[in-house]
């Protein structure tokens, strides 16, 4: 019993609340630019208006865009976004984020990315939070105010940014990573025209220093964060390595985000200062005087719910990356438990599939033109993945159904190539693909891959 | 604090030690000049090959004038070789619907076929027509003036008759004028932005990146191998996409002699784009090929440039055995073109594939985040 109520006490012990208003300032304001940054970009209309199919997920098939009205969508999550840097209303408001930016990232997986995931489970561990006790317009406002608050709140935190960078260190202990430097070796010498660097890059050397540079950093960043002594050499890392993966590949904010959310390590009296200092400009001088040393002794409202919905997400966040071993055949190639897993920048995938359509009626068999469906991102997208070309098949079923074919056997002659290795067959083409069931299910029709990656 | 200074001393020694040492593995590297396969394929290839078809175009629009002048059996032949002379050397820079041409809609106004005959009579009726517009594409260029040269009657005392004792001859003159007329100005204007500052700007834009020349061109590149010389050429009359054969889709219809003569040109062109081949002759600059070697050296892997070019003399074998009238060849034995089609597109998943993942150029480059 002793080191349970060891444990219990450690992790209900109050700590300063400073860090989680630091963290929750820097998230809502880089999610909010993130938004902008987004919608600047055109891509709302590029990705989820112009395209009149979309790639679903599982179960997941009613969340599409909504025509103009996805503009709204974004609007509300960027302004929840903006409400929970400030911390007004913010239980309601990190709901509707995490709903809104759930909703955005579902519409269509082609845009699936770990960052996006990474953003959707961080703000659903956030609800669970007390990130506005302090240095928030809800502080502010209320009589309520809590200086302090159970460490197991900042912790959660640490663990998933730690979750987040150990797995990603995990998935890159393979062959093809570190004894051929693959996918790095086709990335980084196409960078030849960065200054300094792109001559650089031209040397095999660096390739190999990047990856196994690459797997080190993930796996132990971690733990140099958490360890004291290491933290600043720690944080000076984290810093350099974003920096870099922000020159070489078009990464757009999750450097930002994973450097702003290192800063969770430091100690309390840091995130004090950083708040003192934004105290000083005039607009959040009101709650200054809630950051002054009075601890306050009162327990969080519903500690034991929220400990166990965040008990359960860990577990989920620590089995997940896992389901692959259900899989039989090789992860990199079938992608079968390959996303939400922190695979991260792993295989540089290309492909190509032609689809097929036959009409036994009429002993017609003729190639489909994917671009008269599809934008270009998403056939490119398609063209690798199984799931995709599963989901295109049936939509393709769908289509020549209501063009006057009774019963169409759609077929798809495909080619990948993967991390560099010749390009081979990826679809069985004999397999009449609207006949199979979309589901988790091993998929029989995904041709055996050529070559073995040994790891995890 | 002391620790982290420590690890960070490690660390510049890992850094700086790493940079120092010389990498006697691998390739010279360094060495391998981007911007010289810009140089050339703008020098040696492209350049030369507009000044060619250039010059084939402005024959053929005197052809025409002269035949005009006195439309005889003698001026229909001399216009009907020039009008051929032309169509080959522009299988030379079809490909190259990149910058100027791209924004002139080169190709689409020189040859989108079946051609339309109706319109074609319609714009003959109304005399002065406006060729630029988008709309009138299917009435012009190389097409429409196989229709006008060889399918307005059986024999040529026929198709010269339409010049001559039609009612409407001298209107039909004029129209295949403006024809040619057009081929060579659009001709003219593309060529002229390539000498004037097209060259230097696209050899200048050597970098790497969506907008780069090489990326752009590698797209256009490809672009053109798969929809216009696999689906147009052989594909679509074949037909892949259909389901049935289409012999009225076939290039040069109405002429029914050089639909193989024009696929092979294209062949070659591309052949000679990818190993850098300079236009007309035998030797050989940088191009793809080379820096495919290049890149291959570092990993090692499968001879791409071997595979690809092998892949081309297999498409140019099973190629020679098709019927110079691809319209006969389908009525005769369609399979012979399924397979054509069959080996072309086998090239086009080595060069969208395995070239584009090596050269880490993206295919339809879309500018969105990565993880």
């Amino acid at each position: 019993m002793k080191p349970i109520r060891a444990i219990r006490d450690y992790i209900q012990e109050p700590v300063s609340a400073a860090p989680l208003a630091v963290f929750r300032i820097a998230f809502g304001l880089l999610m909010l630019i993130s938004i902008i940054r987004f919608a600047a970009h055109g891509w709302i209309d590029q990705l989820y208006i112009q395209p009149s199919f979309h790639f679903s997920y599982i179960g997941f098939e009613w969340v599409k865009p909504l025509g103009e009205w996805t503009y709204l969508i974004f609007f509300i999550c960027g302004l929840s976004a903006l409400f929970v840097a400030i911390g007004f209303r913010y239980t309601i408001s990190i709901v509707v984020f995490f709903l809104s930016f759930t909703y955005i990232e579902l519409m269509d997986k082609t845009t699936y990315l770990n960052h996006y995931y990474f953003i959707s489970i961080l703000s659903f561990l956030m609800i669970w939070l007390p990130a506005n006790a302090t240095f928030s317009f809800d502080a502010a406002l209320s009589s309520n105010q809590e200086t302090h608050i159970p460490r197991w709140c900042i912790d959660a935190v640490k663990l998933l940014v730690g979750i987040v960078y150990f797995y990603a260190g995990l998935a890159k202990l393979n062959s093809d990573w570190l004894f051929h430097a693959m996918p790095l070796q086709i990335w980084l010498p196409a960078k030849y025209s960065l200054p300094f660097l792109g001559d650089l890059l031209q040397n095999e050397w660096m390739h190999y220093l990047f990856a196994w540079g690459g797997a080190l950093y993930d796996l132990t960043i971690p733990f140099l964060l958490l360890y004291k002594p290491t933290r600043v050499f720690a944080f000076i890392l984290v810093i350099i390595f974003h920096a870099l993966t922000r020159v070489f590949f078009p990464i757009g904010m999750f450097p930002f985000i994973m450097i702003a959310a290192a800063l969770i390590f430091f100690e309390a009296d840091f995130h004090q200062r950083i708040l003192q200092r934004l105290s000083k400009l005039r607009w959040f001088r009101d709650q200054s005087q809630s950051t002054t040393e009075a601890t306050s002794t009162k327990k969080l409202r519903f500690s034991k719910v929220r400990m166990t919905v965040v008990g359960v997400f860990f577990a989920l966040q620590l089995l997940l990356p896992f389901r692959y071993t259900l899989y039989p055949g090789e992860l990199f190639w079938t992608e079968e438990g390959f996303r939400f897993s922190w695979r991260v920048m792993l295989i540089e995938k290309a492909g190509i599939a032609t689809f097929w359509v036959q009409d036994d009626d009429t002993n017609r068999r003729f190639q489909v033109d994917n671009s008269q469906h599809l934008t270009r991102f998403q056939e490119k997208q398609m063209a690798t993945q199984p799931d995709f070309i599963l989901e295109f098949a049936h939509y393709l079923d769908q289509y020549y159904q209501q063009q006057g074919i009774a019963d169409p056997k759609i077929y798809v002659e495909s080619f990948v190539a993967l991390n560099g290795r010749q390009s081979q067959p990826f679809i069985d083409p004999t397999v009449d693909l609207s006949n199979q069931p979309i589901n988790l299910k091993p998929k029989t029709w995904i041709l055996p891959f050529n070559d073995v990656i040994k790891g995890l | 604090m002391r620790v982290s200074v420590f690890l960070f001393i490690i660390l510049l020694t890992a850094l700086f030690g790493g940079c120092t040492g010389d990498s006697t593995q691998g390739p010279d590297v360094g060495d391998f000049d981007r911007q010289a396969i810009l140089t050339n394929w703008a020098d040696n290839i492209i350049i030369p090959a507009f000044t060619e078809f250039e010059l084939k175009s402005s024959n053929l629009t005197e052809a025409a004038i002269d035949f005009d002048q006195s439309p005889n059996e003698a001026r229909l032949d001399t216009l009907q070789s020039a009008w051929k002379d032309a169509y080959l050397a522009f299988q030379q820079v079809s490909m190259f619907e990149t910058g100027p041409a791209m924004t002139l809609r080169y190709r689409t106004q020189l040859n989108t076929y079946p051609t339309d005959t109706t319109e074609i009579k319609a714009n003959i009726e109304n005399g002065d027509v406006n060729l630029a517009l988008p709309s009138l594409v299917n009435s012009q260029g190389f097409p429409a003036l196989d229709f006008l040269l060889f399918g307005t009657g059986s024999s040529n005392n026929e198709v010269l008759a339409f010049y001559t004792t039609n009612a409407n001859a001298q209107k039909n003159r004029a129209y295949l004028i403006a024809l040619t007329q057009r081929i060579e100005d659009l001709t003219e204007a593309v060529l002229g932005q390539w000498t004037d500052t097209y060259r230097d700007e696209f050899v200048a834009n050597d970098g790497n990146g969506a907008n780069a020349s090489i990326d752009l061109m590698v797209n256009d590149y490809i672009f053109y191998f798969e929809k216009y010389l696999r689906a147009g050429k052989i594909g679509i009359p074949a037909g892949v996409f259909s389901g049935s054969a289409l012999p009225s889709h076939v290039e040069a219809k109405y002429n029914g002699e050089i639909a193989l003569e024009l696929f092979n040109e294209a062949l070659d062109a591309s052949q000679n784009f990818f190993n850098g081949t300079h236009f007309q002759s035998n030797t050989s600059g940088l191009s793809l090929a080379d820096y495919l070697d290049y890149l291959n050296t570092m990993k090692e892997g499968t001879d791409l440039t071997a595979l690809i070019n092998n892949q081309f003399e297999t498409i140019r074998a099973q190629a020679s055995t098709l019927n110079s009238d691809f319209a006969q060849q389908i009525a005769s034995n369609n399979t012979e073109m399924l397979q054509t089609y069959d080996v072309l597109q086998r090239n086009v998943v080595f060069l969208k594939v395995d070239m584009l993942q090596a050269l880490n150029i993206n295919v339809d480059y879309v500018d969105a985040d990565g993880d």
